[in-house]
């Protein structure tokens, strides 16, 4: 045989496996409830799916754009943002239009990130940050979110970092951190005054703030989401992440952005330049199109910010009945469309599973074959010190369908009937 | 009070280095920037930037509308991660017949953003830093970009123009490599090779000949092929376009990277692939899924139909494959015309929608300037643009920075465009050269 000595770089070492790759697949089966990964099986607005029509029908539009951003978009982008951020935003300088949130995560972090750099992740997080850092080079430090109560009560305000905890994690090599409010999975929307612990640190550190804000929009009644990049001294040290996905139940479009000072965002159009240039024209289009609509009803309730947003904490409120009529207690999120409930109080006994994976990736596949109800394991989402901590939780995505939940429903309300 | 001394001394180290990484080290300039700012500002005929200005195919442009409209809204949402389930069974399928091969869908072929991003995983899969990529000069130039990117060196081997017969336009088949000068360039430290055939700017179409000079040398040194192939429909003159994965020896070592946006005329859709053997595939597919994970859904959807079409018309007459390659052979021909009739003599390109041409005779009108960075081409093309309203590319854009002065009196224009913005850059170039003539 022909020699052949090629193998991965070392920049990829042992970022091979994901978490969505080995359950994506797992629970294809449409047979099988799926309130697993984080899609929608609503439809989107259909204004969305109308202006994506008439962007393909102009001939241009179905060719290159600006690389860092389409004009319209970013410049609906820099009105909606100003408005949020009560500041000046540059759609030219101060945006940046990626595929998904995703590849804004990426952008920045190869824009800002390597090798000697430390950089804080807060678990639970969403996966994709511990693989992005590893692949710039630089070290994870992670620090936990902490149930506080003993209580009955579950909230995801109830879970929270240990300020001196927190600060211990800051040194000269801390380049970093990444935020997630609303965070994906727990629900959990950051205070202002949890918002002002990591900002005293970020300043007193000279650390940049990397904020997926991506469910910004939904955040449910008595919480309000604040940007971080919006208290004193943090807009010079913040790339603020949105998503097309997540804010028009448009997942498959892959349209994300990131917004923040020049000085930072060129390094990040420097990285987009040289790995995809541009992002799909008509897509952008529609997306700008879409705001316009939106940003000129951001005082009306009818806006489909908030729209989305109530239509969301009724599900939210009715995943949390069926959950808790089932006997489990869930954590009730404030903001998101996710919910974590702990499963370990159902006593499941899979030691007979002689896998060597944590009891919450056992037990979703459990779920998914025997109750025909697939969730994600939580310690999916966890560093390796904190796997024991999470695994006996589990993720539940609500933004589905009545019928969904509906079929959910009948699942949990038969879950202690043995099968016939 | 010591340790808050201490804690200044490590922040004033923090803040006197760059904010950006060390992997962004002279890779932030970008001709297409620059030229794409000044096509926008100045140009009436804009023959620079390389993308149709007719539009995609009706059948395309209905699948697009289908898809996104129909009652599948679940089309709207995240699709499989490495490529929507239809379009890789389909390019599996097209490209299996290709190349005689039973293709797997899920592990031999993978869905990019555009084959800019396919470019981008393979660097990042298989370029450590001290690797060695040989480019093939003039380039598209991200290569050079994404490999020093990437923590690699760029090796250069150039095309070097052979004199064309006796009174016959010079032909892109003219530019040839060295076969000595190409086998100096592989070392130990030679990870791959990037080939890219049909050839952006020049329009070569390698050779049967050629390529097996490239496979020896692959196989002889355990080198991989990165081989961009995306103008691989756009092929003139009968000429056929070989895929240096069929040759020997090469299956093993090569990945193949193609365009929609070539293929169907419509840049704007950014959707790619790469196909090639699992155990190469496998790290690309851990590039893709920890940078972008996800491509867009609908387009990809509809791509996926436009194969299906095609892979039934494959070779008939109303294959939009064997169509648009006879209607831009003919906006060749204009395009040559055009430039032979005003004495810019145009390389004639077998392949691609780029065309070379020499602008020696219009020097006159774009002084050489003493002791300038520039290269006098980019000069031109800009006094061009500015002046003329023509928009055109200076060739030596598509050479590293070194080399940037051994061709630079050749500027390439984009003929993908409709016939009536062919016939505008035609009226400009003859009224250009009547003022030659009688200023």
């Amino acid at each position: 045989t022909m020699a052949f000595r090629h193998k991965n770089t070392r920049r990829i070492e042992g970022l091979d496996s994901n978490v969505w790759v080995e359950f994506t697949k797992v629970a294809a089966d449409p047979s099988i409830v799926n309130l697993g990964q984080g899609l929608p099986d609503i439809s989107p607005p259909s204004y969305v799916k109308e202006e994506l029509a008439k962007a393909a029908a102009v001939d241009r539009l179905n060719q290159y754009t600006r690389g860092f951003g389409h004009p319209s978009l970013v410049k609906a982008l820099s009105q909606v943002y100003e408005r949020v951020c009560g500041r000046k935003i540059d759609p030219l300088t101060d945006i940046l239009v990626t595929v998904g949130a995703y590849g804004s995560l990426f952008s920045t972090i190869q824009a800002l990130i390597e090798e000697g750099d430390e950089v804080i992740i807060i678990e639970p997080f969403y996966d994709c940050y511990e693989p992005m850092v590893k692949m710039a080079g630089a070290k994870p430090v992670f620090i936990p979110l902490r149930y506080k109560n003993d209580g009955n009560s579950a909230s995801s305000a109830d879970w929270v970092l240990d300020p001196v905890e927190l600060a211990d994690k800051f040194n000269s090599k801390t380049k970093a951190i990444i935020l997630n409010t609303p965070h994906n999975p727990i629900g959990k929307v950051f205070t202002r005054e949890e918002l002002q612990v990591i900002a005293d640190l970020c300043i007193k550190h000279e650390t940049l703030c990397i904020s997926d804000e991506v469910y910004e929009w939904l955040v449910y009644k008595g919480n309000k989401h604040i940007k971080i990049a919006t208290l004193p001294g943090m807009w010079e040290r913040t790339i603020t992440i949105g998503s097309a996905g997540k804010t028009y139940s448009v997942t498959g479009w892959k349209l994300g952005w990131s917004i923040g000072p020049q000085n930072l965002i060129k390094h990040l159009q420097v990285v987009h330049q040289n790995t995809l240039y541009t992002c799909p024209t008509p897509l952008q289009e529609a997306l700008a199109q879409a705001f316009w609509i939106d940003y000129k009803r951001m005082d009306d309730p009818g806006c489909y910010f908030y729209s989305l947003s109530r239509e969301l904490e009724s599900k939210r409120d009715r995943m949390a009945q069926l959950l808790q009529e089932a006997g489990l207690k869930p954590v009730i999120p404030d903001g998101g469309y996710f919910m974590i409930v702990d499963v370990s109080t159902l006593n499941v006994d899979l030691s007979d599973v002689d896998e060597k994976q944590p009891y919450d990736y056992k037990f979703v596949k459990w779920m998914i074959t025997s109750k025909k109800l697939s969730a994600i394991p939580l310690s999916a989402f966890c560093g390796p010190e904190t796997k024991r901590q999470f695994e006996k939780y589990i993720r539940f995505c609500f933004i589905k369908k009545d019928s969904t939940l509906d079929a959910a429903e009948v699942i949990l309300k038969n879950w202690n009937k043995q099968p016939a | 009070l010591r340790t808050h001394s201490l804690l200044s001394l490590f922040l004033q180290a923090k803040m006197s280095r760059p904010v950006q990484a060390r992997r962004l080290e002279g890779i932030d300039k970008n001709i297409w920037v620059e030229f794409v700012k000044l096509a926008a500002t100045y140009s009436t005929v804009n023959l620079g930037q390389g993308f149709p200005d007719f539009p995609p195919p009706d059948f395309l442009k209905e699948a697009f509308v289908k898809a996104l409209s129909g009652e599948n809204h679940m089309l709207h949402q995240y699709t499989r991660a490495f490529g929507h389930p239809p379009l890789v069974k389909i390019l599996a399928q097209f490209f299996g017949k290709l190349l005689a091969r039973d293709l797997d869908p899920m592990t031999n072929v993978m869905v990019t953003v555009g084959a800019y991003q396919a470019l981008f995983c393979c660097f990042q899969a298989f370029v450590d830093e001290g690797d060695e990529v040989i480019i093939i000069e003039p380039f598209f130039d991200c290569y050079e970009l994404m490999v020093k990117m990437a923590g690699g060196t760029p090796v250069f081997v150039p095309l070097r123009p052979k004199a064309p017969k006796d009174g016959k336009l010079m032909s892109s088949a003219d530019w040839q490599l060295d076969p000595a000068e190409l086998a100096s360039k592989f070392s130990k430290r030679t990870k791959a090779i990037v080939l890219n055939s049909p050839n952006n700017p020049l329009g070569k179409v390698f050779s049967r000949g050629e390529l097996e000079l490239i496979a020896d040398l692959c196989v002889k040194h355990d080198v991989l092929c990165i081989s961009d192939e995306v103008y691989e429909w756009l092929v003139y003159d009968g000429k056929e376009h070989i895929r240096i994965a069929s040759l020997q020896g090469m299956w093993d070592r090569t990945v193949i990277i193609g365009s929609a946006g070539k293929t169907f005329s419509a840049t704007g859709w950014k959707v790619g692939w790469t196909v090639g053997p699992n155990r190469l595939l496998q790290h690309l597919r851990t590039v893709h899924q920890n940078s972008v994970y996800h491509c867009a859904t609908v387009a990809q959807e509809a791509v996926a139909q436009g194969f299906q079409r095609e892979f039934e018309r494959y070779g008939k007459p109303d294959s939009y494959f064997v169509q648009l390659s006879k209607e831009l052979q003919q906006k060749r021909d204009w395009l040559v015309q055009s430039l032979d009739a005003v004495g810019m003599k145009p390389i004639v390109p077998e392949g691609t929608y780029f065309l070379v041409a020499d602008i020696s005779e219009f020097k006159s009108d774009v002084p050489d300037v003493p002791n300038t960075d520039e290269p006098y081409d980019t000069r031109f093309a800009k006094w061009m643009v500015k002046n003329k309203g023509l928009a055109a590319i200076p060739l030596s854009a598509f050479y590293c920075g070194a080399h940037k002065n051994n061709y630079n009196h050749f500027i390439r224009f984009c003929f993908a465009k409709e016939e009536a913005t062919l016939k505008a850059a035609n009226d400009i170039l003859q009224k250009w050269k009547l003022e030659k003539i009688s200023p």
